[in-house]
Parts: C-alpha cells; structure tokens; sequence
C-alpha cells in the first residue's frame, strides 16, 4: 500500500508526462502516418525511404534514437494515464487500489523494454 | 382560451419517506402544472405563480431575480441554470421540466443540501491573506492595484456561489471528494491577487488528489456558469501552477509537494 501511496503523490509527475505524451501524440503521430502511411507508399515520396538499410542507417545516429524513444515513452505514459482516469470513474473498488500501480507500472515496464531494444540496435 | 405552458416540476418531501436520489424512491415524482403562459416570464416567475396561485407547498429557493445572488439554480430540461435568468419564451410551446440541482442531496423539492460546497469553499481560505503584516506595514490607505493586476483574477472574481458548475461536473459526481470548479476557480482568483500571499495555504488543498488532479477536463463547468467566470481554464492553468512549483521543490531537495 505504501507504494501505491508513493505513485499517488506523484500526481504532479504523471499529469506532466501525460501533457507532454498528448502533445508528442497530437502534433507528431500524424506526421509520422502521414510520411510512412501515405505519402511513400502512395509514391509521393522516394519508396526507398522506409527500406531498411536506410531505416536503419538513420536509427545510427543517437539523435535519431532519442527522438524515437520519446516518441514511444511519452505517449506511454498519456496512455496510461487516460486509462487509470476512465477506470477509475467505472469506480470499481479493487481495481481502483491497484490502478496507479497497473497503469504507470506498465507503462514504466515497456519504457524501460524500448530503452533496451534501442540500446542494443546494431 | 389563453395560451397555456407546461411545467413538470420534480418534487420530494422528506417528511413522506426516506431519501431520494440516486435511487429516486416514491417521495421523488414530477407533478406537472399548466399555467398561463406570459412571454416575459422568467422561470422564477412561473414559480412565485404556482406556489401563489396553485400549490403553496411548492419549495424552492431565490432572492435577488437578478442573476447575482446564485440561489435559483435547477435542472431546467437537464441543464443546470439560473432560473431567475432564463425565460418561459425559450421554450414555448414546448414545456418545461425542473429538477434540483444534480449531484447534492435533495432538502425538500428544489432545494438541495449545500454543505458539502461550502466546506470545500472555506476550505480554499477564499479571502485575502496576508501572511508577513509587518508592524509598520501602512494599513491606513489601500493596496494600489495597476489595471493588468486587477485583470489577472477579475474574471474569476465574478463567481456567485451558485454551483452549476458543480451539477453539471461529471467528475464531482463521481468523486464526491472532488474539490470541484468554483472552490479552484476562486482559489486561481485569490492567489492571482497580487494583494494576496495565501498561495501556499491553499495549496495543500488545492494541488491534492482531491483537488486539481480530480478533473478530467470535461469542460461542462465553463459550458454552464452563468458569470462567465470559465472554472475549466482556472483548473487547468492551477495544474500548470502546481506541477512547476512541484519540480522546483523537487529539484530544491524536497519530496515534492
Ligand atoms: S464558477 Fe460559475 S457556475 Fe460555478 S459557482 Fe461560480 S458562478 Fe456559479
Ligand atoms: S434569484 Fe438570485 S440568482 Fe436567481
């Protein structure tokens, strides 16, 4: 208990990743599917852009890395958030003791998982 | 015969049976009455009629018919409004159905139970502080105020206690504890007022679980208050407030309050 107590005294943290995965979520996700979903396969673009030398010769630069990291971590954290606060409002007892640490401790879990995968890119 | 309009008023008497909402027992039923229409009638007017003219059982609260008072508030067709403000010709012919105010305990008919508000108003400490009155601090003439002070917390300052904003706040309705959109806007409107140094004597009230981090950001609050006083951007910007002032005492080695 004494932990979840902890995440909850965080609130101050959570609402400010969760601002800025929104932000991260609203302005980039669309650019991202707009240049990879659209426009190179509709030809618009050079096609071999998305081929995976390319890809993978721009995943080189630590530049890049941390920009994909925090295109994957922040939003993370906006979508746990959104869900711990719709839950909670399902008012469900149990469920609502344990959400905080449930919601921000996946999202902490598969943060530190794309920590790793992108460390460990050749 | 005269034009007639349609009011279906919800009704609940507490010496008839236990309470009330949510459950809505016998004792809370809607009787409707047909009065004459009058095209510049205010709800409120409609009102004072029945309770004169045809059921003076009829409970309900008012004061001032002029929109500043904040005692009038009902369900009118769902929405929380002033009742004093809001007139019969908005809806004619189409009729009419008032209900107390939602997410308070019900008193008697109209009249809801306030205490919950006003607890969390005093809670907020919503008057000026001033923490460090030195022994010479000239007390004898005003504290000046430049324009821009002043436009800082005016909007704010404009609530009249009559929470629509709270009946119309699905978060409050869930979370009763939710210190809900007038008791922060009036926080924002206090600690905005460059007279005021109460900031960190309302903060552990208001960047709590229970205060600004409650609000999911429905924005109804703004939607419904009758003064324009937009309780929604006072929270948001109070939660921007509070993160940043979180960090610094983070960074200055506190544990972040
Ligand atoms: S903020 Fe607006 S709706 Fe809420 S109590 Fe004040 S005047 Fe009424
Ligand atoms: S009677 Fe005073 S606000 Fe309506």
């Amino acid at each position: 208990m004494g932990l979840i107590k902890f995440i909850k005294s965080l609130e101050p943290l959570w609402w400010s990743l969760f601002g800025l995965g929104g932000a991260i979520a609203a302005f980039l996700f669309p650019a991202h599917i707009l240049i990879q979903g659209v426009l190179i396969p509709a030809g618009i673009l050079p096609k071999d852009m998305l081929q995976y030398e390319n890809f993978a010769g721009l995943l080189s630069s630590p530049i890049v890395r941390i920009y994909f990291l925090a295109l994957i971590v922040f939003p993370l954290y906006h979508a746990a958030h959104r869900i711990r606060m719709t839950l909670e409002d399902l008012r469900i007892g149990w469920l609502n003791a344990i959400l905080p640490l449930l919601c921000y401790g996946g999202a902490t879990a598969i943060s530190i998982s794309a920590v790793v995968v992108i460390l460990r890119l050749p | 015969m005269a034009d007639q309009i349609k009011l279906t008023i919800w009704r609940y008497n507490p010496d008839n049976g236990p309470d009330n909402r949510p459950d809505k027992g016998d004792e809370y039923r809607p009787q409707t009455f047909t009065i004459p229409y009058q095209k510049d009638w205010s709800i409120l007017d409609a009102l004072n009629h029945i309770k004169a003219e045809v059921d003076g059982s009829l409970s309900y609260r008012w004061s001032c018919r002029m929109a500043i008072c904040g005692s009038c508030g009902m369900m009118v067709n769902g929405t929380p409004r002033l009742t004093c403000s809001t007139y019969l010709n908005e809806f004619h012919p189409n009729e009419i159905t008032l209900e107390p105010l939602a997410n308070f305990p019900i008193i008697k008919d109209l009249v809801v139970d306030l205490t919950d508000f006003m607890d969390k108003l005093r809670s907020v400490k919503p008057w000026i502080i001033r923490e460090n009155k030195k022994d010479d601090e000239d007390t004898s003439s005003e504290y000046l105020q430049t324009p821009a002070q002043m436009e800082s917390y005016y909007q704010q300052s404009l609530c009249i206690n009559c929470t629509l904003c709270y009946a119309a706040c699905p978060a409050y309705g869930l979370h009763s504890d939710f210190l809900g959109p007038a008791a922060i806007a009036l926080t924002y409107r206090y600690n905005n007022d460059s007279r005021d140094q109460g900031r960190e004597d309302r903060r552990k009230v208001v960047a709590a679980e229970n205060g600004v981090w409650k609000c999911p950001v429905v924005g109804d609050c703004t939607e419904v208050c009758p003064k324009h006083v937009d309780p929604s951007a006072a929270i948001q910007r109070t939660k921007v407030n509070s993160a940043v002032s979180w960090f610094f005492s983070f960074l200055k080695g506190g544990k972040g309050e």
